[in-house]
């Protein structure tokens, strides 16, 4: 019986999946999603588009914060960012999705950069209120903007084509997204085990060895800034073609604390931290809604005292992780697959 | 190799560290730098490398030379691409990167995988232990394993100057002289120069072939080894060796002061 697993050569050290039973299950997951819309309603697709779209926002953020140790509170915004450069492009300039999605991107990134600027001086929660500002300036700007992006009535966004797919159709979009997803993943994935995510990690962990190391701390710091907010302006744009109708209310710093909740509740400076977080969020929140609905039912007179229901039990989980599981849900995962290798011979 | 001319390290624009120092390291030599605390030792080497800015520190006269190009107003990263390594005190290992990580993340200077392999495998014939910890997270490593890891680290990378930062630092005296022997035999082995800082003076005399003493941002002393070893305020003040369990009078503890206060 197998117990454990060695690596005998560098390459083998080096492998992205470790092991075949690893290959076969995110085959087997990856077919599931594939064929997700052939079974399941209207409803839930679009709840699973959404997932799509949060997971490539908590990839970008996980990048910055989990990775390079950068806390950022301004992820919505630059989603925001993504989100409008892709719809104008579309709407008034007449671009193809096919350009204007990683011109999102490339805007966001070019934004995220001028605001990471600061990381060169700043760090933890200064660095935090530097995004902040981020947050509000970019939220001003799209509101006051008006002959742009419509000010605070916001704008319509034209459905977008990409070949045979027509975005206003959820399954398409499903699609999209879930394609997007995959690649962002194993774009982050990539960026880790290369050199620039162990510079990510050697800055977080310790700057001045870093440092030592030949690690130049303002590029990789500015790249970190750029990568994430790359990701953002992609997940922005998926997320106009979703909503349908923006506004500067679409991308607000909630927005940005609740993508920061999902990294620390899936587990900050994880890749899998992303997708569990993500998971665990809209699946506690699908509960609460059910939950809400029952309860409003059940006692009609009473229909105010369930309102803040799910905000509680967000800030509970949110508290309840950082005391118990701060390494996240990933953390776990990990532990689990360590017994489940070494079974049964432990220790 | 190196030439630290005269120079002068100030941080904050207030605080005057080094005041005119100049040493010299030849190639393929061990050289120790020995002082007390607070000497200005670590600073003259983070003005080696380049950390200084990061602390607000700034060399702001003499200068600065490896192989004789000036390097006192070079960034980090440019400095360690020239082959200068500083392996910093108390052992800064990436707790969250494994061992293989650890080692990979410094080798940012090379560039062909063949080279990066056979470095891979150099450190583990210096330091076969580590081998068999190669998956697990630096942070879960002995005091002694992490040393043993950031040495191996400026062996990844093309070091040709290795600046040394108290490496015996809370190790046991086995651990020690175990760490000081692979040293020892890098230098002779694979022409690795050192630039060794250490507070445990014994020890330090005895790898190194060039010794300097450093007091209050000076260098106060420097000779061969075997002279240093021999002069009576080296014995004094860092060997220890006289007046071992004898009662000081009044007047040998003023002549102490005294002869301290004309070295510094």
């Amino acid at each position: 019986m197998p117990s454990g697993l060695f690596h005998e050569k560098y390459e083998t050290d080096e492998r992205v999946f470790q092991t075949a039973f690893v290959k076969v299950w995110l085959f087997v997951f990856l077919a599931g999603c594939a064929l997700f819309p052939f079974v399941a309603s209207k409803y839930m697709i679009s709840i699973m588009t959404e997932v799509g779209i949060a997971v490539i926002a908590c990839h970008g953020l996980n990048l910055l914060t989990g990775f390079t140790g950068q806390i950022s509170l301004g992820h919505a915004a630059f989603m925001g960012v993504g989100a409008y450069t892709c719809s104008i492009l579309i709407s008034t300039a007449g671009v193809p999705f096919v350009l204007a999605l990683p011109a999102a991107g490339a805007m966001a990134a070019l934004v995220g950069m001028v605001f990471g600027i600061p990381s060169l001086r700043l760090r933890g929660l200064y660095l935090a209120i530097a995004t902040i500002a981020a947050q509000f300036i970019i939220e001003f700007v799209i509101r006051r903007w008006d002959g742009l992006t419509g000010g605070v009535e916001g704008m319509y966004v034209d459905p977008a084509t990409l070949g045979p797919l027509h975005f206003n159709h959820p399954i398409h979009l499903y699609y999209l997204t879930f394609v997007l997803a995959v690649a962002a993943t194993l774009a982050a994935k990539n960026i880790i085990r290369a050199r620039s995510g162990r510079a990510f990690v050697a800055i977080r962990d310790r700057y001045l060895a870093a440092e030592v190391i030949g690690v130049n701390l303002f590029k990789y710091r500015l790249m970190s800034f750029a990568v994430s907010s790359f990701l953002a302006g992609i997940a922005g744009a998926l997320m106009a073609q979703y909503l349908e109708v923006i506004t500067h209310e679409s991308f607000t710093i909630h927005q940005s604390i609740d993508y920061l909740a999902m990294c620390i509740i899936g587990g900050l400076g994880h890749l899998l931290g992303g997708i569990f977080g993500v998971a665990f969020w809209f699946i506690l929140e699908r509960m609460l809604e059910w939950l809400t609905t029952t309860l409003n039912s059940a006692f009609p007179d009473h229909i105010t005292w369930f309102v803040s229901i799910r905000e509680i039990v967000f800030g509970v989980t949110i508290i309840w992780f950082l005391i118990f599981e701060p390494d996240g849900l990933a953390a776990r995962w990990r532990t689990i697959r360590a017994y489940w290798k070494l079974w049964p011979f432990s220790y | 190799m190196l030439a630290v001319n005269n120079i002068e390290v100030i941080y904050d624009d207030v605080i005057l560290v080094l005041k005119g120092l100049s040493l010299t390291v030849e190639e393929g030599k061990i050289v120790a730098l020995l002082g007390a605390n607070g000497a200005g030792k670590t600073t003259t080497l983070k003005a080696v490398s380049g950390l200084l800015k990061v602390e607000n520190g700034e060399v702001t006269d003499g200068t600065i030379e490896f192989m004789g190009e000036r390097i006192d107003n070079k960034a980090p990263e440019e400095i360690v691409s020239r082959g200068i390594f500083q392996v910093m005190e108390g052992r800064c290992v990436f707790e969250n990167l494994t061992v293989h990580e650890n080692l990979v993340a410094a080798t940012r200077t090379l560039k062909s995988r063949k080279e990066i392999q056979a470095r891979y495998d150099m450190v583990f014939h210096y330091f076969p232990h580590l081998k068999s910890l190669r998956g697990r997270l630096a942070g879960y490593l002995s005091g002694g394993e992490q040393q043993m890891l950031v040495i191996s680290r400026a062996m990844m990378a093309r070091t040709r100057l290795m600046l040394l930062d108290e490496p015996s630092l809370g190790l046991s005296p086995l651990l020690v002289s175990e760490i000081f022997s692979i040293l020892k035999r890098l230098n002779q082995e694979q022409k690795m120069t050192i630039l060794l800082v250490e507070q445990n003076a014994h020890l330090a005399l005895s790898i190194a072939e060039h010794g300097y003493v450093m007091e209050n941002g000076k260098i106060v002393l420097d000779d061969v080894v075997d002279k240093l070893r021999e002069n009576e305020d080296i014995k004094m003040f860092y060997l220890g060796l006289t007046e071992v369990g004898t009662k000081r009078s009044y007047r040998d503890t003023k002549f102490y002061k005294r002869r301290k206060r004309w070295l510094a």
